[in-house]
């Protein structure tokens, strides 16, 4: 790892269907927020990294350009990070790199989607290749509801099983976003109406799977020297990872993904994590699909492979058990893409800050954050502890 | 003699609906109206057009609705004599950036109102520092073409 790296501030829009407002309008109010919540002017900033999901979904291309303004990015170095869903970790491991390298002492990432001004799934059929493929995946949930099939035909979990534990972690995560002022859907819903909810892509049903929002997301890195300076509290970056995976959907084993086991090792290994189920306190997984959700606790180490079932039902994973898993409702209650990532990161750093509100996980030190992005080939994960 | 490859020619169409947002919104009801309106900024006190929520200088909400001269100076141009896919404007015609009166920073248009069809004679006429004037279509729907072109004043 290079030199110490924190996080001082979090700045988040109210994020859903924000059609009365601009797109830069929109970003801004989540820079403005950021500066405010750190303290900091524009002029303390070093560089600006911002990111999409892909560029095709925002209809202007190179939107770090028509944002400059918005991100107050005028003078300064400028990148855009781009790995579709997981650009949002990416947007804070680049910035995380820049801080920690010592070429930049305080850098502003922010991450912004407009999802209703776009066609989400039609911009995701897109990154696939024209001449094989294209023509099989339908989009985010055709190729992850295929590999929870998958995940759940290798451990023979009973197909019951599977739905109700899915049904439950929809349940939950519904629930909890009435404790987060940012969320998008706030919507209490039965594990009846989960189960009985129109079906997408099976085995995923409506209440399944996430909503089209619009939202921003920024925070801001600095190195501990500048903390120092300026007297800040900060969330402490422990540790990242990021892995990928072959192009083709079926070059790899999708069932134990190897992508998102590597990347939580690479950051446990550097956060001196070796149980991270008792280690981590909070843990805010990207989880468009609940079912998804669960095979991700397997690849991180939160159980063995085959057991998340069992141990959702027994509330292992909810806000009062053993390792809360996203308690702000997740992705599956909001999801901007391109800010959905640094939001996993900004949730964390609410939590080991004590800085959370209604949903704050008590005594919250050590928080994981995740998102995955393409069709099925990448997954970042970072670290967060209230300590250096 | 070398083989020849395959090539697949295919096109990607995709929808948008992309928000104006409050302050875009009046800016074109006034376009519709043939008014061009810029907002102030309160700490530099510029007067950007088109209208902006905030001033990219100063990060501050703009706080003053103003409205532009319907004149202005010319100060960079280009005469277009291609074509490409998808253009949205049908050459030749002339990128303008000019001054308008009252404002602190150019606005993108183009000029029009004279034969542009011979490039030479076109360059006589067109000078930096030149008097230009809106001409605004009968029909206007609120778009940035209810202007149709700026011609010499």
């Amino acid at each position: 790892m290079g030199r110490a790296v924190g996080i001082i501030g979090v700045g988040q829009t109210h994020h859903g269907r924000r059609t009365e407002m601009s797109y830069p309008d929109l970003v801004r109010e989540a820079v403005v927020r950021v500066f405010d919540d750190a303290g900091l002017t524009p002029a303390d900033i070093d560089g600006v990294v911002s990111g999409t999901m892909p560029s095709m979904m925002e209809g202007i291309a190179l939107t770090h350009f028509y944002f400059a303004d918005a991100m107050q990015a005028v003078g300064k170095p400028i990148l855009k990070t781009e790995t579709c869903g997981s650009t949002g970790v990416s947007i804070a491991q680049t910035a995380y790199y820049w801080v920690a390298s010592g070429m930049a002492d305080c850098v502003l990432a922010v991450g912004h989607e407009k999802m209703n001004e776009g066609n989400a799934q039609a911009t995701m059929t897109t990154v696939v290749e024209p001449f094989y493929q294209r023509y099989f995946i339908a989009g985010a949930p055709g190729v992850f509801s295929m590999q929870s099939q998958m995940w759940a035909d290798r451990y023979g979990i009973p197909e019951d099983k599977i739905r109700d534990a899915a049904a439950y972690i929809s349940v939950t995560h519904h629930d909890s976003a009435f404790d987060n002022p940012y969320a998008h859907v706030k919507l209490r819903v039965s594990m009846d109406d989960v189960k009985n909810a129109r079906l997408i892509t099976y085995p995923v049903r409506l209440l399944d799977v996430c909503p089209t929002s619009d939202g921003a997301c920024a925070l801001i890195f600095a190195s501990e020297e500048f903390i120092r300076k300026i007297g800040k509290k900060a969330a402490w970056v422990k540790g990242v990872g990021y892995r990928g995976e072959e192009y083709f959907f079926g070059d790899s084993d999708k069932g134990v993904w190897q992508s998102a086991v590597q990347s939580a090792k690479q950051a446990y290994d550097q956060a001196g994590i070796t149980n991270p189920r008792k280690e981590l306190d909070v843990a805010e997984v990207y989880n468009p699909f609940t079912f998804q959700e669960m095979l991700f606790y397997e690849c991180f180490g939160f159980c063995g492979f085959g057991e998340s079932p069992d141990l959702v039902l027994k509330g292992i994973f909810n806000r009062k058990g053993e390792l809360p898993c996203d308690p702000s409702g997740g992705v599956l209650c909001t999801n901007p893409i391109g800010a959905t990532g640094l939001i996993r990161v900004a949730e964390t750093v609410l939590q080991v800050m004590g800085k959370a509100g209604d949903h704050q996980i008590p005594g919250a030190k050590l928080a994981l954050s995740h998102a995955m992005g393409g069709v099925d080939q990448f997954n970042g994960v970072m670290i967060v502890g209230s300590e250096l | 003699m070398a083989k020849e490859y395959k090539t697949l020619m295919t096109e990607i169409r995709l929808p948008y609906e992309i928000s104006y947002g409050a302050t875009w919104t009046r800016f074109f009801e006034g376009m519709a109206e043939k008014k061009i309106y810029g907002t102030k900024c309160g700490r530099c006190n510029r007067v950007l057009v088109p209208a902006r929520s905030f001033c990219p200088r100063c990060f501050v909400d703009t706080t003053d609705w103003v409205e532009a001269g319907q004149q202005g100076t010319l100060t960079a141009w280009s005469y277009v004599s291609y074509r490409y896919f998808g253009m949205p404007t049908e050459p030749p015609f002339i990128s303008a950036l000019l001054r308008l009166d009252g404002t602190d920073v150019d606005f993108l248009h183009m000029m029009g109102g004279f034969d542009m069809s011979d490039f030479e004679q076109t360059r006589k006429i067109v000078k930096n520092g030149m008097k230009l004037r809106a001409v605004w279509k009968d029909e206007r729907q609120g778009h940035i073409l209810d202007i149709k072109y700026f011609e010499p004043a």
